[in-house]
């Protein structure tokens, strides 16, 4: 049983939170997650959810605390956005280190500076490399059945690792959508109890957390990272099946949109997909041969299915919405280019740094890349491998 | 200290200690440059070392400091040379 419902990105995520009903919630607000924990906070007061809600003064303590709720052995969550997520910084690395499986839904926003609040990448991507599981979603819908899978995914023997739920800032969170949310016994059943195989509270077995690690011990803890990063995709892919059983709707590590029998196509992550998905639909009818692969996890990075993917395609575009300057292109052209290096694939790969900082990106767009890439297909010749869409002169 | 058995397949995960109270087993005592060496003959056994050693490595029993330093964890800091009024203790290098 599933509800029709219409809500902003953020609403739909509180009521995820509420019905994920974690043990513990530490949080502080920050634009555009606010309206999310700001929800969720009520149902805490109003009793509709068994959560020790944790009120800090910054996202430091937020990660701080949900780590210390996660270590003894709770399951727990936080949210946050841009800054935010960047005073969380250090201690990332310690949830993921440590192992604990917090989930977390981050708001895409612009990292300042100068100051700004709205859509980009930058806070996610400054994250792409601290260990954590990294999910994009094209709309809200999306973003509440990561949100729930993601409990399941982190929690997984097999993985252990913290997830982050990115939505896009603003487009996302604060648009209202049609969207199916499951009924509350439903995801209580999906996400099922936590049981923490070492953990603080235990008094029967008690156990240190955080010691130092020093040079005989550090890297075979991170050894041990690399491994379980390495079980993820197989893990997203069983969860995404069991999903589908109580929703109906089916989930992979990536999309495919109309990509079967394309020449040319778009890689992207996040609502910038529904975009490109009008886009390729208007090439489709003018008889061009466009596709799009939207990536759904993105950390960590799905590399030889996505070279498999885009293997037969004459020309593809890596759209970033964040940059990484290094003169070398955004993350995900970074990401995807290296993917493809392995693979017997002969395509040529151009990337389009675009939306930064909230900037709209257009469907008109879009297609003026895939205009650019049949240029690409037809003369074999690159003019620009790295290109800046939207930007005035 | 790395034993057979220590690899990544077999050790906890995230760097957690599953064994309480074992840090005895992490021998210290390699840090040491200078060693104490308690004189009993002096010594008035005021237990001041005892109390302010930061490694429990001054011992006693049946309420007697003991002339022996539990060696494999002290760090040699002379924080117990230091506090003796009786200067029983001596840091002499190792
Ligand atoms: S030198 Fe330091 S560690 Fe060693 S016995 Fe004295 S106080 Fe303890
Ligand atoms: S502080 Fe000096 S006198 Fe007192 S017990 Fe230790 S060695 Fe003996």
């Amino acid at each position: 049983m599933s509800n029709q419902v219409a809500l902003t990105g953020n609403e739909v995520m509180a009521q995820a939170m509420r019905q994920i009903n974690p043990d513990v919630v530490a949080a502080y607000p920050i634009t555009p997650q606010t309206a999310m924990v700001q929800l969720f906070s009520q149902f805490v007061a109003d009793g509709k959810v068994d959560t020790e809600y944790v009120t800090v003064e910054s996202e430091h303590s937020a990660m701080s605390a949900t780590v210390g709720a996660s270590a003894a052995g709770s399951r727990a969550m936080t949210a946050t956005a841009a800054n935010g997520l960047a005073l969380m910084w250090e201690v990332l690395y310690i949830a993921s280190g440590t192992r604990l499986p917090i989930v977390m839904p981050v708001v895409n926003r612009a990292l300042s500076g100068p100051i700004n609040i709205h859509c980009d990448h930058s806070d996610a991507m400054g994250a792409r490399d601290s260990g954590w599981i990294q999910f994009f979603a094209e709309n809200g819908q999306e973003a509440y059945d990561n949100a729930i899978q993601a409990v399941r995914i982190s929690e997984h023997e097999d993985v252990r690792l913290p997830s982050i739920v990115n939505l896009d800032g603003f487009i996302i969170s604060h648009a209202v959508e049609n969207l199916e949310i499951l009924a509350d016994e439903d995801v209580e059943e999906f996400v099922g109890d936590y049981q923490a195989d070492n953990y603080l509270l235990n008094s029967e077995d008690p156990i240190a957390v955080g010691p130092l690690d020093l040079q005989d011990f550090y890297f075979e803890h991170k050894m041990q990272q690399a491994v379980a990063a390495s079980n993820v995709k197989d893990v997203v892919l069983e969860v995404a099946k069991e999903y589908e059983e109580i929703s109906g709707r089916e989930y992979g590590l990536f999309e495919e949109y109309k990509l079967d029998d394309a020449e040319v196509a778009v890689v992207a992550l996040g609502s910038t997909t529904g975009t490109a998905k009008a886009a390729v639909d208007n090439l489709r009818e003018q008889g061009v041969k466009a596709g799009l692969l939207k990536i759904r996890l993105y950390r960590p990075f799905p590399a030889e299915e996505i070279a498999n993917a885009l293997k037969d395609l004459d020309a593809v575009a890596i759209l970033d919405r964040a940059d990484t300057f290094s003169t070398t292109g955004g993350p995900v052209y970074i990401d995807t280019r290296a993917a493809l290096y392995d693979s017997d694939a002969d395509l040529e790969v151009v990337n389009y740094v675009y939306g930064l900082g909230g900037r709209d990106i257009k469907v008109e767009e879009i297609e003026s890349v895939f205009e650019d890439l049949q240029q690409i297909a037809e003369t074999g010749n690159v003019e620009q491998k790295i290109n800046y869409l939207g930007v005035r002169e | 200290m790395v034993k057979p058995g220590d690899g990544y397949k077999d050790i906890p995960k995230g760097g957690l200690i599953l064994e309480a109270g074992n840090a005895k087993n992490y021998k210290t005592g390699g840090w040491r440059t200078k060693k104490p060496i308690l004189d009993k003959e002096t010594c008035i056994n005021c237990h001041r070392c005892w109390a302010f050693c930061p490694d429990s490595s001054v011992l006693s029993e049946d309420g007697d400091v003991k002339a022996e330093i539990d060696y494999d964890h002290c760090k040699g800091c002379g924080i117990c040379a230091h506090e003796c009024p009786v200067n029983a203790i001596e840091m002499e290098k190792e």
